[in-house]
């Protein structure tokens, strides 16, 4: 089964257990936000620092999707397929 | 000289937290900055059951925000996985900020109180490694008029009676609401504090308490400083009265009570809400030792310039004997007094701004003392 998976940001990985890519086996679409509940299931502070208790992203945080960031597509319900790969950065932002 | 004694001082900044240890409250050692690059609104340091658990409001602008405790002076830090404060999902909300953590009594161990942004307040019964929502403030019918201050919609002051059931919350801009019965149910009691920006400058709650604090030595006294405003109240809440005559502003956030002695308090005032900075840039605290009626300048040792202001937590007392007094400003410059205020001395500057400050007396016996990262005086 073809694998998907979500690239950490550095200073995210010591809540993966020093992980930097962590992988959901799919086999069809997911969403992004299945695919977070998926890989974050074993990390709750991994999943705390990147949605709120509501399950919202938290404001600062990006997930891209092929090349595009997932508040211009359909959020947490943009669909991911096997084989592509979701990336976490963090906003360039504060002083 | 209490030479026995040691000292933590806690630090919480805009972009971590500082730690220092001192046996004289002159000489400091410090660890630091732990959670670099996240604000530390509050800071409990909490001395009983035999250790010290100095706990901290967290919040990342990118990562959120989070509770941790350290029992190992900062050396080593622990974050419950599921969160120490994270709201139920049937509320549909989610903490933007911790602003008070409030260890209870001497005789309710374990018992911690919090306050949050969204304005909430939270009980733990377990040292504070986890938290519960108080139901009974977050289903006030009121919740939905209580306003934001300009720094966001917080229970920042929570003040237990150590003797029963009284609680007592200060909120922007909500007002002192009371509750008789361990927080179960919760009423204003703002009556004879003036909220000016108000249609009605007398109304039942809105009033914008910056902080309150209580006698320790008097039973149902308290003190508040407000936008605009120092009150006393002897009756529970019940009635304020003005004790602000004496001082060069009403205007302030810091509200300080003596960890024994009756009638002793501090502020520090700022000149307006238009300015916020020390009167004509002379920083000062004042102190009164007969609860209100007169008020003393204290500025040995502070600086004769200075025009960054102190915030509400930005100010803690030790519970030594004579008491410590400690403040920090959004310039980043925390000041210690071991001698009640009468004079300060400049413990570290340079900081980032400044958001919180606690100080206690503890037990570092088998602990590992903070590294000298900087030490003034040493």
């Amino acid at each position: 089964m073809p694998d998907i998976s979500v690239v950490l940001p550095s200073i995210l990985q010591p809540l993966a257990g020093g992980q930097s890519i962590l992988t959901a086996p799919a086999d069809g679409t997911v969403t992004v936000g299945s695919l977070l509940d998926s890989v974050t299931g074993d990390y709750p502070v991994l999943a705390r620092r990147l949605r709120d208790e509501t399950g919202a992203l938290r404001r600062y945080v990006n997930i891209y999707v092929a090349g595009d960031e997932v508040r211009r597509l359909q959020g947490l319900e943009t669909e991911v397929s096997p084989g592509q790969e979701v990336l976490v950065i963090q906003s360039v932002a504060g002083g | 000289m209490a030479t026995a004694e040691n000292f933590v001082l806690a630090i919480g900044t805009k972009k971590g937290l500082w730690l220092a240890t001192s046996q004289d409250r002159k000489q400091w050692s410090f660890s630091g900055p732990h959670f670099l690059m996240s604000e530390i609104p509050s800071i409990g340091i909490d001395t009983r059951d035999g250790r010290t658990r100095i706990m901290v409001g967290v919040r990342s602008e990118h990562w959120g925000p989070t509770v941790a405790h350290s029992d190992d002076l900062g050396a080593t830090w622990t974050e419950p996985e599921q969160g120490a404060i994270t709201f139920p999902e049937d509320t549909g909300a989610a903490v933007e900020r911790i602003w008070q953590i409030y260890p209870d009594a001497e005789s309710r161990p374990g018992v911690v109180w919090a306050g949050a942004e969204p304005i909430s307040v939270w009980k733990s019964t377990d040292g504070g490694e986890h938290f519960e929502l108080n139901r009974g403030l977050w289903d006030h019918p009121h919740r939905s008029d209580w306003g934001a201050g300009y720094g966001g919609a917080a229970a920042h002051s929570i003040v237990v009676n150590p003797a029963g059931d009284n609680v007592h919350v200060a909120m922007s801009t909500g007002g002192v609401y009371r509750s008789l019965d361990g927080g179960e149910s919760w009423e204003p009691r703002n009556k004879g504090i003036s909220a000016y920006f108000m249609p009605d400058p007398n109304p039942e709650f809105g009033q914008c308490v910056h902080k309150i604090a209580a006698d320790a030595a008097v039973e149902g006294r308290l003190y508040a400083q407000n936008h605009h405003g120092v009150y006393r109240t002897d009756d529970n809440g019940e009635n304020w009265n003005s004790i602000a005559e004496g001082l060069p502003a009403d205007f302030g956030f810091v509200m300080l009570t003596h960890p024994r002695r009756e009638g002793t308090a501090w502020v520090v005032p700022l000149k307006a809400d238009g300015e916020r900075i020390p009167p004509e840039g002379k920083l000062a605290v004042h102190r009164t030792d007969d609860a209100g009626a007169t008020w003393k300048r204290l500025d040995t040792g502070l600086p004769k310039g200075e025009y960054n202001s102190v915030l509400r937590d930005a100010a803690g007392v030790d519970s030594s004997e004579p008491a410590g007094v400690y403040f920090g400003t959004r310039g980043g410059t925390v000041y210690a007094s071991a001698d009640e205020g009468e004079t300060f001395a400049e413990v570290v500057s340079h900081l980032p701004d400044v958001l919180c400050v606690r100080a206690a007396v503890v037990s570092t016996a088998g602990l590992p003392v903070p590294e000298t990262a900087a030490a003034r005086g040493a």
